[in-house]
């Protein structure tokens, strides 16, 4: 079933992402992690549908946020990233997906781990633990290309200020902050031993990002000592490095 | 029709004609897993045929691939709404291996290294629709696309070409597999968009 929201803020994330802020009349909620099919349909009939993960936390409230990064020959993105304005009508379809998710019920330890736009989802999960106090401690480990290129920058550094919200670690693949211990590389063995939590404590572990990506840092968390059966991932583009 | 998106021309093409409801074309080969990618060594790899209580067919990597193998040249369509036209996989076709397997069940359950399952009517792993395929554009098929061998079942969803099989399992009635029971439909054939449980 296709549902009809309207897009009510539009927010830059980064020079390619977007964040759209949906008002969804009839939206049934959803839960952290999951995604929602998005439907455009040009004046002749033609329809192209793509898969976003909401940005938001779960409310009642029938606000739907997206976070969109414009692939460079998409069909799709470039369209949500740069033409949509407030007031336009969005189709969506969803929420969809059962698996990448979290639930208050569960008390473990979060481990979160991102690479690039992968943070969308995990982001979901930081927004709605800390909206609901939940007691299971987070960790997320937030790979990206250079400083300017982290989503929701001022939140994360207001929510891991807090005590019991969220506790960061960047990591950085092209360019990092002046003076930043570590130089520009992708996630290895180090960063997994002290961005992490440890496998004793059985944390459950939700990986997001590019095929590649998640190869590399699953593999690194089962050489930690993490169960198979404890990591989720979710991987979206082609083998390799995106463009 | 849908409410129309102000500004929006999309892009269309000639391959679009042969692609199923909602899909897009991709000459790239993304990947959907919900886990880690398992590697199991080709010396302890093996694949059986049950009944769920008994083994009926077995074999280890070396009596697999003595087994007749097909070249298959498909296209394939994922939930998530990327198709890709003619790929070229080889593998051992299930009527091959099913050949003598004697059963009155209805339905089959694929089963994986990692613990995924996915579900599947047993005829359409009969008459030349599905194999077992370890080869991708001649090449050896990648971990992270299913290596050493996947299931494939090209006319139905790709999420029920299980990768990294090692074995399936017949059933009397039919039963939800991983994906199955998370929203997603129990049998998934592209043509018909059957995505998600609640399409018919």
């Amino acid at each position: 079933m296709w549902r009809v929201g309207t897009v009510v803020a539009l927010h830059d994330e980064t020079m390619t992402a977007r964040t759209i802020a949906l008002e969804v009349p009839d939206w049934p909620g959803h839960v952290a992690g999951q995604h929602v099919d998005v439907r455009l349909t040009a004046p002749d009939g033609y329809s192209a549908v793509r898969s976003y993960s909401i940005a938001s936390a779960p409310n009642s409230d029938g606000r739907v946020e997206l976070t969109v990064e414009r692939l460079p020959n998409g069909e799709v993105s470039p369209y949500l990233a740069q033409e949509l304005a407030v007031g336009d009508r969005l189709e969506l379809r969803g929420p969809i997906g059962g698996w990448f998710v979290w639930r208050t019920q569960q008390t473990e330890p979060i481990q979160l781990i991102a690479g690039g736009s992968g943070i969308v989802p995990l982001m979901a999960m930081i927004r709605w633990r800390a909206a609901t106090a939940g007691c299971a401690p987070c960790r997320l480990l937030y790979s990206v290309r250079e400083p300017r290129a982290v989503f929701y920058r001022g939140e994360l550094q207001a929510l891991s200020d807090r005590s019991n919200a969220v506790s960061i670690t960047y990591a950085y693949t092209r360019a990092t902050p002046k003076d930043w211990p570590r130089p520009p590389g992708r996630i290895d063995a180090t960063l997994i031993a002290t961005g992490t939590w440890p496998s004793n404590l059985g944390p459950t572990s939700y990986v997001c990002g590019p095929t590649s990506f998640v190869e590399n840092a699953t593999e690194l968390l089962i050489a930690a000592g993490h169960g198979r059966e404890s990591i989720r991932t979710e991987r979206f583009g082609a083998i390799g490095e995106r463009k | 029709m849908g409410t129309i998106s102000r500004g929006f021309t999309g892009r269309r093409s000639a391959a679009d004609a042969k692609l199923p409801p909602g899909q897009y074309l991709t000459t790239d080969f993304p990947v959907l897993s919900a886990g880690p990618t398992p590697h199991v060594p080709l010396d302890r790899w093996e694949f059986v045929i049950d009944d769920g209580t008994n083994v009926l067919r077995k074999w280890d990597w070396k009596s697999f691939r003595q087994l007749p193998t097909e070249i298959i040249s498909v296209d394939i369509h994922c939930v998530t709404r990327w198709s890709k036209l003619g790929t070229s996989w080889e593998g051992v076709s299930l009527d091959t291996l099913l050949a003598d397997v004697k059963t009155d069940a209805s339905y089959a359950m694929a089963r994986s290294y990692g613990d995924y399952t996915t579900n599947l009517p047993l005829k359409d792993l009969r008459n030349e629709q599905a194999w077992i395929a370890f080869r991708f554009d001649g090449q050896e098929l990648a971990p992270e696309h299913g290596g050493t061998a996947r299931l494939l079942v090209p006319h139905l969803y790709l999420w029920k070409s299980a990768k990294w099989v090692r074995g399936i399992t017949l059933m009397h009635h039919d039963k939800p597999g991983f994906w199955e029971s998370l929203g997603y439909h129990i049998y998934g054939d592209p043509w018909k968009e059957q995505r998600y449980t609640e399409d018919e």
